[in-house]
Parts: structure tokens; C-alpha cells; sequence
């Protein structure tokens, strides 16, 4: 040193890019339970919101190849039923009426069977019904509903006319029919009838699940069943749903129309779906609030971090740091906590869709929103939750920190 | 020693490093507490001095205000050439980056890290790389005598070792001057021992320090005492010579 030093400029702290982060790690470094605690408050958060989005994303792509796969070209219609809907009943002409409309490609009719039930044998009690009903059904019943047997035979035109019947899979499952031996029956009406097949469920229509379904000449013969149709479905060209849906109950019943109900089933799907949708914010909104707890617990630590390291603060200060310098030092600490506690939550749950998905059949499919606005809600939290420490520790005095 | 803080020094062969010109320190309380009353002092360049008074004496806050860590209520205090009050925080920060150094009876090193670390962490204001500051650390490790220990962690060092760690900290990066506030408080006679002789040393390489103590002892072991009482400098051995 010389004489020039009284002349020399000011000299200023500064403090390298790598320093600067590497001071961010002390905290993390010397109180690893701790750091370890406060990030998984984060992560948890990040994770459940993740796995929110992953799964509704992954359940939806599911719904829609199952959408795909059922058409959502089929409608159905039905007598309304209720007090002054009318009388319960289709006209007999509405099959044929609807098969005149051109968009339709086929028609299905559907026929209760009143007052029939099902039972395991003839010793049952009347009473107990097991919530089975008996449908009188076309033949193209299964290829309109794009239903798939489980075992045995689906009716034919020879079978339609013999006391036969297909068991739905609840019926089947409820009657404790299990495999299709050809000699089992059942006590249907006052006649015993041969169980040929059992169906699958029917995605689009869950009340034949819960029905013996048998032809409808067989209907009439053996069941006094006068074959009036209560729904008939029908599927349409694809590209007309929305036209044949206007027209649709008009032709039906002319001169009653408001007594016919149309509906797409796959609405109900869809309708589901967005119940899920509903659960989905739900659960969203939680993983928010655990986002939120996370956010208070880093703040929390940092505040306490701060009132512990007043000595460190001070030493800081004296070794030549800036007020700035000690700022960023916590509020990076922050930083550095939460993006663990990221990064950790955005790997927690994509595993859990994954597993989820997987257990299901579905695809993992988890959308880049989820990863990335979970990282970056992350930082955000870290960055709030931080900035009060920071600030506090910067504007202590450094003799004040010292004297600690 | 008045008004002539920027101007050749009179008769000095070397020039002030630090300079105080009627300083005042007042906390604020009902009466105010007058912590510095008039003091005016000077340091030159390789100095090595006490500054030695019993407890409330006032000398804790001449290290803080010695250090810039804290401001005067009123009076001149000039650190290496810059005048403390024309110079906001960050400033003042940048000043004892580059001219002080310091040394604390709780030696203040940080636990879980190396000798080494923490002894680079002295120039980690300077803006330096970690690599060179691990070489300078490196380097004043040895000048400080613990060679053998750059890789053990700090809290497993003695305590002398630990002040010598915090030595070797404040010389990094050459400072104008280090300020050492009970440097040997905390240890016993024979480390304390051992420290004296380091600053001792460290002094007769050129290395300006002062050593703030409440012990008469070590003050009678340096060149120059000054001795201070209620905020005012009661005696100062290089007036007298």
C-alpha cells in the first residue's frame, strides 16, 4: 500500500455467479433433516396436483377411445314415463317409422315384458324378483349397443322363437349363472326357459344388463308379451345425429311427440366424465392448499433459519457483503428448497399416474402443463415464501448480528 | 492530528490507514447513551496496536464503527483513504471487502464446512474465483501454521486452531487493516499464548492490526496501547513516546 491509496477508488462487493449459488446451499447443507422436512411439504403438493391432472388427462383419453370405440352415432328413444307423460308406450308403428327416416342404418326394438319375471327355479318365492326384468329384443340388439358376449350363443331367428334366453351380466351374476352349460333354466313367466348365452355390460345402455333378454316371437308365444315397443334404438350416419335428434320424436309419435323422449347415451358418458372433471378441480384445489402448507413450512423454516444464523449474517456483512448479497442468499435458499421440493413432486407424481394408469389398462398420459406449471408453481411459492426472511435478514444490523 | 487526514501526514513515514477526527457514537435512550465521546486517533500502515479498556469502555463500538459496521452520530472516520460517511451501505460493504478484515472472539466459522472453505470465504466478497480464493485460502493456511489442517471441518479444530482459522480468513485477500475483537477470549493461556505471537508475526510481515482486549497483559505485549474509558481515550503509548 501507499500514498495512492487514499486515492484509490472505491473498491466494490461483488460476489461470482457460482458463489452466489453456492452460498444459497449452506443453510440446506448444515440442516439436511430440516431442508429434507420443508421440501416435502412442497413436493407434496406438486405431486397431488400432478397426479390430478395426469390422471383426469390419462381417464379422459381412456373415455374417448371408449366413445370411439361404442360410436356416439346411437339414440334412443323411449315412452316417457310419468304423472300426465302419457301412456308408457311407443306406438307399434314407431319402428318402422323411424326406419324411413334416411340418416337411420338400423333400428333396434325393445320390448318389456310385463309383469314377467325371473327366477333360479319355480321354488322361489314371487317375491323375490332380484330387481330382474324380462326384455323382449331384435335380433341386432348387440351389434346396435356394440355389445360382446361372454359366453355362449346370442339369439337367433331359430332360438328368437323357442323359450331361450340371453342373461345380461348383473342378471347373470344375481341368478348365479356362471358359464353357459346348455341344460341350465330358468323359471321365467310361467315357462322354463334355456339359457343360451350371457352378455357383456353394456356401456351404453346398463339397464339391459339387468334383464333376461329373449326374442320377441318367443316373447309373444310363451309370455302373452304384445311385442309394443318400450325404446328402440337406433344408430344414424354418424355425420346427421344432430338432425335425425330433431325429427326423431315426431316421427316417433306425431301425434304426441312431447311423449317421447330421445337421448344419446353416450352423453352420459360424457356427462360423467364431467362430474369427473368437477372432482377433478376438487382434488386440484386441495393439491393447492398442501401446495400452500408447503409454501407457510419453507417460510416458516426460513424464518427461523434467520433468527439462527444472525452470527452468519453478521460474519457476512463484516467479510464485505452487501445487503443484496444476503437477500438473495436466503431468498435463493428458499428458491433452492422448493424446486426440490418440485422437482421431487413432479417425479412423485408421475409415478403415481403411472402406477394408477397402469392398474387401470390406460395410457400414462400426463400434459406438460401439469409438469411445468408444477415446477413453476413451486418456484413461485418459494420465491413469496422466502422473500420475508430475506428482506428480515438483510436489514439486520450488523453489529446487532454480531452481538448474537 | 486534525484536518490534515488528506494531506501528507506529518512527519509519518507511512500514511494513515485509518483515521478517527473527534468521533461521537451516541445510542439513542433517555439520557442518550454517549458510547464514543471525542475520539481522535490515527493508524499508519504496519501498525500493530491495543486498544485495551474495560468492559463498557466504549471499545466494542470503536471496533464496530473501526470496522464500518456501524456510523459515528458525528466526527471524521477515514478507512484507507475513503471517508466512511460519504459512502452508502454498499459501499461501506465494498470497503471492507478490499480493506478489513476481521477477527472475532467467537471465531464465527461456519460448522460442517473445511478450514480451507472457510477460510476462502474471507475474499468471497472480492468477486474471486473459488478456485484462486482456495489457493490464497491455501496459502494463509500455512502463513497461520495449520498446513495440516486445510481439509478438517471447522468445528472439529481447538479452539486456538479455530482462531487461527479466522486469522487466516481475515488476512486473505490483504487488507489494509484487521480488526481482532478479543481474539484470545475464548481460549486459554496457552493457545492465547500462541495467538499473540501469531499476530506478533503476522505484524512483522507488514500486516496492520489492531487487537481490542480487556486485558492489560496482552496490550503491554504490543507496540502501542491505547487505552479507553468511558468513550474517551484515556492514554495512548505513542503520544507519550
Amino acid at each position: 500500500m501507499s500514498a495512492m491509496t487514499s486515492l484509490s477508488a472505491l473498491p466494490r462487493s461483488r460476489v461470482n455467479g457460482p458463489d452466489m449459488a453456492r452460498t444459497a446451499t449452506v443453510g440446506m447443507r448444515t440442516r439436511r433433516m430440516r431442508t429434507a422436512l420443508s421440501a416435502l411439504g412442497i413436493m407434496i403438493g406438486i405431486a397431488a396436483m400432478v397426479a390430478v391432472l395426469g390422471l383426469s388427462e390419462s381417464s379422459k383419453s381412456e373415455l374417448l377411445a371408449q366413445l370411439d370405440s361404442l360410436g356416439t352415432n346411437l339414440l334412443t328413444v323411449e315412452a316417457s314415463a310419468g304423472i300426465g307423460a302419457g301412456s308408457g308406450e311407443l306406438p307399434d308403428s314407431a319402428a318402422a317409422m323411424i326406419s324411413r327416416i334416411a340418416p337411420v342404418e338400423v333400428t333396434t326394438t325393445v320390448s318389456t315384458v310385463a309383469g314377467a319375471n325371473v327366477y333360479r327355479s319355480d321354488f322361489i318365492p314371487s317375491g323375490e324378483t332380484n330387481g330382474i326384468t324380462v326384455q323382449a329384443v331384435d335380433l341386432s340388439l348387440v351389434d346396435t349397443l356394440a355389445g360382446g358376449l361372454h359366453e355362449g350363443r346370442w339369439l337367433d331367428s331359430a332360438t328368437a322363437s323357442y323359450p331361450t334366453t340371453v342373461l345380461g351380466s348383473v342378471t347373470a351374476e344375481r341368478l348365479g349363472i356362471h358359464s353357459v352349460t346348455g341344460e341350465q333354466q330358468v323359471y321365467v313367466g310361467d315357462t322354463w326357459f334355456t339359457v343360451i348365452g350371457i352378455l357383456d355390460e353394456f356401456q351404453l345402455n346398463p339397464d339391459l344388463d339387468r334383464a333376461a333378454l329373449v326374442g320377441l316371437d318367443a316373447a309373444a308365444t310363451y309370455l302373452d308379451d304384445d311385442n309394443v315397443p318400450t325404446s328402440i334404438l337406433v344408430r344414424v350416419d354418424p355425420d346427421q345425429v344432430e338432425s335425425v335428434l330433431e325429427v326423431l320424436a315426431r316421427t316417433t309419435n306425431p301425434q304426441n311427440p312431447e311423449e317421447v323422449d330421445v337421448a344419446r347415451p353416450t352423453d352420459a358418458l360424457e356427462a360423467r366424465e364431467s362430474a369427473d372433471d368437477a372432482l377433478t378441480s376438487l382434488f386440484l384445489g386441495l393439491g393447492a392448499v398442501a401446495l400452500l402448507v408447503g409454501g407457510v413450512g419453507i417460510a416458516n423454516m426460513m424464518v427461523i433459519s434467520v433468527l439462527e444464523r444472525r452470527a452468519e449474517i453478521g460474519l457476512r456483512r463484516a467479510l464485505g457483503a452487501t445487503k443484496r448479497h444476503v437477500a438473495v442468499q436466503f431468498l435463493g435458499e428458499a428458491l433452492l428448497l422448493s424446486a426440490l421440493g418440485g422437482i421431487g413432486g413432479v417425479a412423485l407424481g408421475l409415478l403415481a399416474t403411472n402406477i394408477y394408469a397402469s392398474l387401470r389398462g390406460w395410457d400414462t398420459i400426463v400434459p406438460a402443463i401439469a409438469i411445468y406449471g408444477g415446477l413453476g408453481s413451486a418456484l413461485v411459492i418459494g420465491a413469496i415464501a422466502g422473500l420475508y426472511p430475506a428482506i428480515r435478514a438483510a436489514r439486520l444490523s450488523p453489529t446487532e448480528a454480531l452481538r448474537s | 492530528m486534525t484536518a490534515t487526514l488528506n494531506r501528507p501526514h506529518r512527519g509519518h513515514a507511512k500514511p494513515a490507514v485509518l483515521a478517527f477526527n473527534d468521533v461521537v457514537k451516541e445510542y439513542p435512550g433517555t439520557p442518550p447513551v454517549r458510547a464514543l465521546d471525542g475520539v481522535s486517533f490515527e493508524i499508519t500502515q504496519g501498525e500493530l496496536l491495543a486498544i485495551v479498556g474495560p468492559s463498557g469502555s466504549g471499545k466494542s463500538t470503536l471496533l464496530h464503527v473501526m470496522g464500518t459496521l456501524d456510523r459515528p452520530t458525528s466526527g471524521e472516520v477515514m478507512v484507507a483513504g475513503h471517508d466512511v460517511s460519504a459512502l452508502n451501505d454498499a459501499e461501506l460493504s465494498g470497503l471492507r471487502a478490499r480493506h478489513i478484515g476481521f477477527v472475532f472472539q467467537q471465531f464465527h466459522l461456519l460448522n460442517g464446512f473445511t478450514s480451507l472453505d472457510n477460510v476462502a470465504d474471507g475474499a468471497l466478497y472480492g468477486g474471486g474465483k473459488l478456485r484462486d480464493r482456495r489457493e490464497l485460502a491455501r496459502e494463509a493456511l500455512h502463513k497461520v501454521g495449520l498446513s495440516h489442517r486445510v481439509d478438517h471441518e471447522a468445528n472439529k479444530l481447538s479452539g486456538g486452531e479455530r482462531q487461527r482459522v479466522a486469522i487466516a480468513r481475515a488476512i486473505l485477500g490483504d487488507p489494509s487493516i484487521i480488526l481482532a475483537d478479543e481474539p484470545t477470549g475464548n481460549l486459554d493461556s496457552r493457545s492465547s499464548d500462541a495467538i499473540v505471537e501469531l499476530i506478533q508475526e503476522l505484524n512483522s510481515a507488514g500486516v496492520t492490526l489492531v487487537v481490542i482486549t480487556h486485558n492489560p497483559e496482552i496490550a503491554e505485549l504490543f507496540p502501542r496501547a491505547v487505552s479507553i474509558r468511558d468513550g474517551q481515550i484515556e492514554h495512548d503509548t505513542m503520544e507519550t513516546q
